[in-house]
């Protein structure tokens, strides 16, 4: 009885929160002001000239940001209410894992914020497309990208006769699982992913013993950052090296492999060439 | 020497156990196959390339720990002399982070070792300097309290500057120590600098049996202070500088383990250093197997196990030293 | 035999000068007390002639390497420090580190220059005891054992009766002087007039870094040196029973 009336109450907040948003859509914003590394690169791709206004520093970072380039025309942020609010936005862009107290300061002081959840399989890029259209005002603009993703998306999709089993292998023995963004593709382009056997879907720690007798075809890692830190001497440890039937691919997941953008697109073509490769050495 | 049988017994005991501890069950008999075998499986690499180098640095550690935890304490005559505790591994972790973070330990190897042991050299002229030619605890605490205090500062500052998105995330490791996923490389880079070190403060024995009696007595029985001044100070320097460099700085090893042997050696300052450098390596090798076995897939740092065994012994150990202070 | 000669030993700190102008030779045989009242530099002289201290003049000890030194002289410093809680036998056993060759245990000569120390400082009964559980009279005897085990032809001990029971200081006099008669020599520092007079066979009189007088107790202590140095009137008999001689009252 109770769990109903809260549900009925929940849907009704929701059906509300619909109707501004589609009020708002009415009168696209002009002054959009973006937070978070992928909500940057979206709002780049479907933007009108003028209408975003500055992205988050990250967005400037090649190591990082895949529109490094594009982004460097606009100004950045810290991604701080007192800065974003002095930038006078009617729109910012966010992820749903920014810091909750600037999402709420920034409400608090009248400004509309769209939260964008993280992707965590290529089909999100779709769905990520269409909210920032929505968001922008610019449906048409994403539902052609839409469709261009499809397309792209679709002609990469052979089936391989036999699939190699990979990991992927970050700083601090962190690995992708099936269920995110880094492994789907990875499924895409053709691999198995070992950090399934090992029961980690979602991804997590692999201890680098069970990466090691796991003894994948590929160990895929990513790129190196500079400077020195400890966390990523694992991903040079020489156990990973004396594997005698494993190949190491390094610099892998870089920039393409962060965001729901089309920009996978390039990470899943690395990836299945990679495969054809292996294939072609035997 | 029943108890130099009894502490060789223990670290064998406890570096086979090493060996078997790791998130992979291994049975004995497969894990001498794949030692000795060599044949290239993925057993073969884990026990060859993983857990092998991963025993012997939690032994080397141990002992330079324990070894340089005895020297000072003899030298000073205050038990509560220790490397991590007085700011020397501290110090040292400042240097190995310098060395990595200006990129000079990767322009030759040995950058790594040797910038740990200039900032323990450092650390422990400053403590000899402030403490004075006897210990006394207040300023050996205040001494030690204040070059951790600086040197854990200066480590922050350096990784929080680094250009590296994980650096920040190294202070917890170069504060308290781990020896997750070390490799041969770091057993080489650190044996040589080691051995030096072992070999100088082992030959302190005779000396800090000697000044068991004081400064005056011990010169007139012939020892010569500034030479074992500068052995005790190359010695640690070289020995803890080298651990830290590789594994962090882990504390109270060098207070735990002698102040546990002291009663099995007739309290003889020259015993107590094989004895502590045993100890030091049983001990090591313990807290790195409990760290495996409780949390195997959190790198638990040894630091937080040796701090949870060390501090209350240090608060007994200030109680009861507490006359001393004013 | 010499075994110890200082010639004209100046210590100056802050340039003033604790130790003045001291020449003094030691031969076999003499078991000597080195008196004067305190801060007149008893402890500086002997450590400067150990060459523990940078000091003017010249000193026949300091001048030795450090390991013939420990062959040739024992001290027992005045600070009676013993660090760790080791057994009265084995902090005598440390007097033997001179003799061991390096990283060598103890030979039967050794145990048997630490039984012979024990036996003269009459600590059987406390052989295995922990020194540091031990009273302050008693560490001090075993200190002394631990010189005597040095088994050096010469002693120099700062102060080392102070604080024992009388039984004790007479017995630590004894051995001492037993010490001279076998052909050792002893340079002891003490403010017991008394027991110095009556044990010594030649006192040092310091006053103020210098050395006012030197020979047999009987010429030291003449009423005037003991008046114009320590400031009180004694009474000085040679008696059968041996010297008596008693502070009595101070002077002027």
């Amino acid at each position: 009885m109770l769990v109903s009336v809260r549900i009925s109450s929940a849907l009704a907040a929701f059906a509300v929160a619909l109707t501004t948003a589609t009020a708002a859509l009415a009168d696209a914003p002009e002054r959009v002001v973006s937070i978070n590394l992928c909500t940057d690169q979206l709002g780049l791709l479907l933007a009108a000239p003028g209408q975003l206004v500055s992205v988050s520093r990250l967005a400037h970072d090649p190591d990082s940001s895949a529109m490094a380039e594009a982004a460097r025309a606009l100004p950045t942020n810290g991604s701080r209410a007192e800065e974003v609010y002095l930038l006078n936005p009617d729109l910012v862009l966010a992820g749903t894992f920014t810091d909750p107290a600037t999402v709420q300061m920034l409400r608090g002081l009248g400004i509309r914020v769209e939260l964008f959840a993280p992707a965590t399989a290529l089909s999100d890029v779709r769905d990520r497309l269409a909210q920032m259209g929505a968001a922008l005002g610019q449906q048409d603009e994403a539902a052609r990208m839409i469709a261009d993703f499809d397309a792209a998306l679709n002609d990469l999709g052979d089936a391989p006769a036999t699939r190699p089993r990979a990991a992927i292998y970050y700083v601090n023995s962190y690995t992708s699982g099936d269920r995110t963004l880094a492994g789907d593709i990875l499924r895409m382009a053709g691999f198995d992913n070992v950090a399934t056997e090992a029961g980690l879907s979602d991804g997590g720690t692999l201890p680098l013993e069970q990466l090691v007798m796991l003894a994948p075809d590929v160990i895929v890692t990513g790129r190196d950052y500079p400077g020195q830190a400890r966390a990523e001497d694992v991903l040079g440890h020489p156990a990973l090296r004396a594997l005698q039937d494993t190949a190491v691919a390094g610099s892998l997941t870089d920039q393409d492999w962060i965001c729901g953008t089309p920009a996978v697109l390039n990470a899943v073509r690395e990836m299945r060439a990679l495969r054809l490769h292996l294939e072609a050495a035997g | 020497m029943r108890l130099a049988a009894l502490l060789l017994a223990l670290v064998a005991v406890l570096f086979a156990g090493s060996l078997l501890s790791g998130p992979l069950p291994v049975s004995a008999g497969q894990a001498l196959v794949a030692l000795f075998g060599n044949d290239g499986t993925p057993l073969a690499v884990v026990m060859r390339e993983i857990r092998l180098p991963r025993a012997l640095l939690a032994v080397m550690i141990g002992a330079s720990l324990g070894l340089s935890g005895a020297a000072m304490q003899g030298f000073l005559r205050n038990p509560l002399a220790e490397p991590g505790l007085i700011g020397v591994s501290g110090a040292a972790a400042l240097g190995a982070v310098l060395a990595l973070q200006t990129g000079l330990a990767a322009s030759f190897a040995l950058a790594l070792p040797l910038s740990a042991l200039g900032m323990a050299v450092v650390a422990v002229l400053l403590i000899l300097m402030l403490a004075g030619p006897r210990g006394a605890s207040i300023t050996l605490i205040l001494a030690g309290i204040a070059i951790s205090a600086l040197a854990g500062a200066l480590t922050s500052l350096v990784l929080n500057l680094s250009p590296n998105p994980f650096a920040a995330a190294d202070i917890v490791f170069w504060m308290m120590g781990s020896l997750a996923d070390r490799s041969f490389t770091h057993v080489w880079l650190a044996l040589p600098f080691m051995l030096v070190g072992w070999a100088l403060l082992a030959g302190l024995g005779r000396g800090l049996d000697a000044l068991t009696l004081g400064e005056d007595a011990a010169q007139a029985m012939g020892v010569r202070l500034p030479r074992l001044r500068l052995a005790l100070i190359l010695g640690t320097a070289a020995s803890v500088g080298a651990a830290t460099a590789v594994a962090g700085a882990i504390g109270f090893v060098g207070l735990v383990v002698p102040h546990l042997l002291r009663p099995f050696v007739g309290g003889r300052p020259s015993a107590l250093l094989w004895a502590s450098a045993l100890g030091g390596a049983a001990m090591v090798l313990a807290a790195d197997i409990a760290v495996r076995e409780i949390f195997p897939t959190r790198d638990l740092k040894l630091g937080v196990l040796m701090a949870l065994v060390g501090a209350p012994l240090f608060l007994h150990l200030i109680y009861k030293t507490r006359k001393e202070l004013p | 035999m010499t075994l110890l000669s200082l010639s004209h030993m100046t210590v100056l700190r802050n340039g003033c000068p604790v130790v003045d102008d001291v020449t003094v030779n030691v031969t076999r045989g003499e078991c000597i007390g080195l008196i004067g009242p305190n801060g007149s530099g008893k402890t500086t002289l002997l450590r400067a002639a150990l060459g523990l201290l940078a000091a003017r003049g010249d000193s026949s000890l300091a001048t030795l390497p450090a390991s013939e030194r420990a062959c040739a002289v024992a001290w027992m410093p005045q600070s009676r420090e013993i660090a760790w809680p080791v057994s009265v036998q084995t902090v005598i056993a440390l007097g033997r580190i001179p003799h061991l060759p390096r990283g060598a245990r103890l030979r039967d000569a050794d145990r048997a220059a630490v039984d012979a120390a024990i036996a003269h400082m009459e600590l059987e009964a406390m052989r295995h005891r922990t020194a540091t559980h031990l009273s302050g009279g008693e560490q001090a005897r075993v200190l002394i054992a631990r010189a005597l085990a040095q088994e050096t032809p010469l002693l120099l001990a700062d102060e080392p009766i102070a604080g024992l029971d009388p039984a004790h200081q007479i017995a630590t006099m004894q051995v001492f002087a037993s010490l001279a008669r076998g052909g050792r020599s002893v340079i002891v520092s003490l403010h017991d007039l008394a027991l110095a007079a009556r044990h010594c066979t030649r006192l040092l009189m310091l006053d103020r870094g210098r050395l006012v007088a030197d020979g047999p107790p009987a010429q030291v202590l003449t009423p005037e040196n003991v008046a114009n140095v320590f400031g009180v009137s004694a009474f000085y008999r040679d008696t059968p029973q041996g010297v008596v001689f008693q502070p009595m009252e101070l002077t002027g």
